[in-house]
């Protein structure tokens, strides 16, 4: 079952389009991070998947073929949307009633329990709460709604380290325990480069990149050679700050098995290095580079 | 993990029961109860003045109906005169006249614009309830709420004005005062709930389309404005044919549409004659006991001029009443629903 699946998915707002022509199928059982820099068409994607805008082209479906904002489609997804929004005079308590009213299932016991451990007092005002408190109320009262997708916009971007990782890790307890599928979006890599096995690269509302990370890493290689030789191998350039100008970083599509050009080494990219090549080179789409054979292995590269 | 739900596969998810109806009602209040509770104040406020000053007038008119009517007595013109200035409290309702407007602005704009303000329309929305019955859900029970509250000031207003209206008044020279004065009549009877009733739908509409709160406010107070003064103005009077009349004496409870004369059967002139028609005929003061105008009209109609008065009477509140709250619930029911059909329509 794909928990989402857009087919000529495009948002055009006034005259400028927010989202085009993107196509992709994300499986269940995954952690899929949606990557790009800010203004790239993440928030907009993750809005028609919950059916917070309507598509201006295309389709989206979601949970094995439901229509995007249906009645079907929200039940089985929590969302927590960009900033975490609560209802700023109500009271913890209340969110929770708000919440437990306006869902078939709640699991209320799980929430309070949740935010009892959490420290979150429900006497307490929602608007009184640190950033890392509504996130974790937020996070809270989606995952009580017992999803079988959660649906996360930018969740760690206002959150100091610690808020951020005990977000992750009540994220990841949730996955475990209850199997729930994941799609988040962030424009910081490092935070999910642990957590995601799933990538859709975004930037200027196109989709450069989807695969599973293994898939990924598996079918790109990271060269390293003189800087003068540079001009003869078609690749993405990855900088690495603090290295010398005199050593380039190319990244092909190509496996562990592929040739080496001569004075050139070889290694795995970090995802990290593949998300920053894409985003830095969209439209270099290796065609003439030594990882051409292999381009019918890449999961899905698109223009 | 207490209720680990099993994978439901599409054909299961199609049937699921929407959320109920009743539900809503307690997130309703629990979002809106402060709002609700201040207009509960301010109304409860404004009731006991009313009640209070209501009392005055009341027992000011016993007192005047005992020393004029049915035999004038000493004292008579003194208790006309303190009943009478009484009714400068709230200036034939023109006091009062934007408390409709702003209960319905007040509760009716934030109900969506400070979803869309603050964001919180991104949890609300995406919740099982399903975002065109989740507005719906919440502006019914609010436009009921708000049309039950200002219906009510106007049950207590009616009451207030009641003596001023009576027609026993003008048998010993109080003027009528008309159920159709403008600040009176929509403040009363079907007109006062439905007027806020109007304003809440207008602010519900402003909410989604200006998606800011008070920008939101502004416009309904607007649009509210420039749809009581064209209805006051332009419509009301046209509700039914008014009556036409050659006599000239119309009770000051009527509503007088238009006047004008004829001589010999042909049109004359419009409203008030020349001064220089009344210096030709009529340059006498009026008899005793009569007033300017019917002593002008008589004096008139003595050289051949006729007054034809077209007028609303005082007999036709009620009608009116229904006439105008009919449409103004009509137009609210379109407005809300419009309203709905925007956020269903997901217009973000």
């Amino acid at each position: 079952m794909n928990i989402v699946e857009a087919r000529g998915l495009g948002k055009r707002y006034g005259s400028t389009w927010a989202l085009r022509d993107c196509t992709l199928a994300i499986p269940a059982g995954h952690v899929a991070a949606l990557i790009g820099p800010n203004g790239a068409g993440k928030s907009t994607l993750l809005h028609l998947a919950v059916g917070l805008s309507a598509p201006s082209q295309g389709t989206v479906t979601m949970l094995g073929g439901l229509a995007a904002g249906s009645p079907a489609a929200l039940d089985g997804i929590g969302y927590v949307a960009q900033d975490t929004p609560v209802y700023k005079n109500l009271s913890v308590a209340d969110m929770i009633y708000v919440a437990c009213h306006l869902n078939r299932r709640f699991d209320r016991a799980y929430a309070e329990a949740r935010l009892e451990e959490l420290g979150i007092s429900r006497k307490r005002r929602a608007g009184k709460l640190s950033g890392g408190q509504q996130a974790q109320l937020a996070l809270t009262l989606a995952l009580a709604r017992r999803p079988r997708l959660l649906v996360l916009d930018e969740p760690v971007a206002m959150l100091d380290p610690v808020a951020r990782h005990d977000f992750m890790a009540t994220v990841m307890t949730a996955m475990a325990a209850d199997g729930v599928s994941v799609l988040l979006s962030s424009h910081v890599l490092p935070e999910l480069e642990r957590v995601a096995s799933y990538l859709v690269l975004l930037s200027r509302g196109r989709v450069l990149l989807t695969g599973r990370v293994d898939d990924l890493l598996a079918s790109h290689r990271l060269l390293t050679g003189p800087s003068a030789d540079a001009g003869r191998h078609t690749g993405r350039p990855v900088a690495h700050a603090g290295l010398a100008e005199t050593e380039a970083h190319l990244l092909v599509e190509a496996t562990a098995g592929d040739p080496v050009p001569p004075g050139w080494a070889t290694r795995e990219a970090s995802l990290e290095e593949l998300a920053l090549a894409y985003l830095r080179e969209p439209g270099a789409v290796t065609l003439h580079g030594p990882g051409h054979e292999m381009g019918t292995r890449t999961p899905e590269v698109m223009k | 993990m207490t209720m680990l739900t099993e994978q439901a596969g599409p054909a299961d998810d199609q049937s699921l029961r929407p959320v109920p109806w009743r539900r809503m009602a307690g997130v309703t209040w629990r979002q809106h109860r402060i709002t609700l509770a201040a207009i509960a104040a301010f109304l409860g406020a404004l009731a006991v003045g009313l009640w209070i000053a209501g009392q005055k007038t009341h027992h000011a008119y016993a007192a005047m109906l005992a020393a004029c009517h049915p035999v004038v007595s000493a004292g008579c013109d003194g208790l006309i005169a303190s009943f009478t200035g009484m009714n400068g409290f709230l200036s034939n309702g023109s006091a009062l006249q934007p408390v409709p407007v702003l209960i319905g602005a007040f509760v009716g704009a934030p109900v969506l614009a400070r979803e869309l303000e603050s964001g919180t329309f991104r949890f609300a929305w995406t919740q099982g309830f399903g975002r065109w019955r989740w507005t719906l859900a919440k502006l019914v029970p609010l436009a009921i709420a708000v049309a039950a509250g200002t219906g009510a000031l106007g049950v207590l207003l009616s009451w207030y004005y009641q003596p001023y209206f009576a027609s026993v008044n003008q048998t010993f020279g109080v003027p009528g005062v008309s159920p159709f004065a403008p600040g009176l009549f929509d403040l009363r009877g079907v007109a006062s709930a439905t007027w806020a009733l109007a304003a809440f739908a207008i602010g519900a509409l402003a909410g989604i389309l200006v998606r800011r709160v008070l920008p939101a406010i502004v416009a309904t107070l607007a649009a509210y404005a420039a749809l009581a003064f064209a209805t006051g103005a332009f419509l009301r009077a046209h509700y039914l044919t008014p009556l036409l009349t050659s006599t000239p004496n119309i009770s000051s409870s009527s509503w007088i549409i238009s006047q004008w004369w004829t001589r010999n059967g042909k049109f004359a002139f419009n409203g008030w004659p020349s001064y220089s028609l009344i210096q030709q005929f009529c340059n006498q003061p009026p008899p005793a006991g009569q007033s300017k105008a019917t002593g002008l009209a008589q004096c008139l109609s003595h050289h051949g001029y006729t007054l034809w008065t077209t007028y609303q009477p005082a007999s036709r509140f009620w009608q009116f009443q229904w006439i105008e709250g009919s449409w103004l619930l009509a137009l609210s029911a379109l407005l809300i629903a419009t309203t709905v059909w925007l956020v269903r329509r997901r217009a973000t």
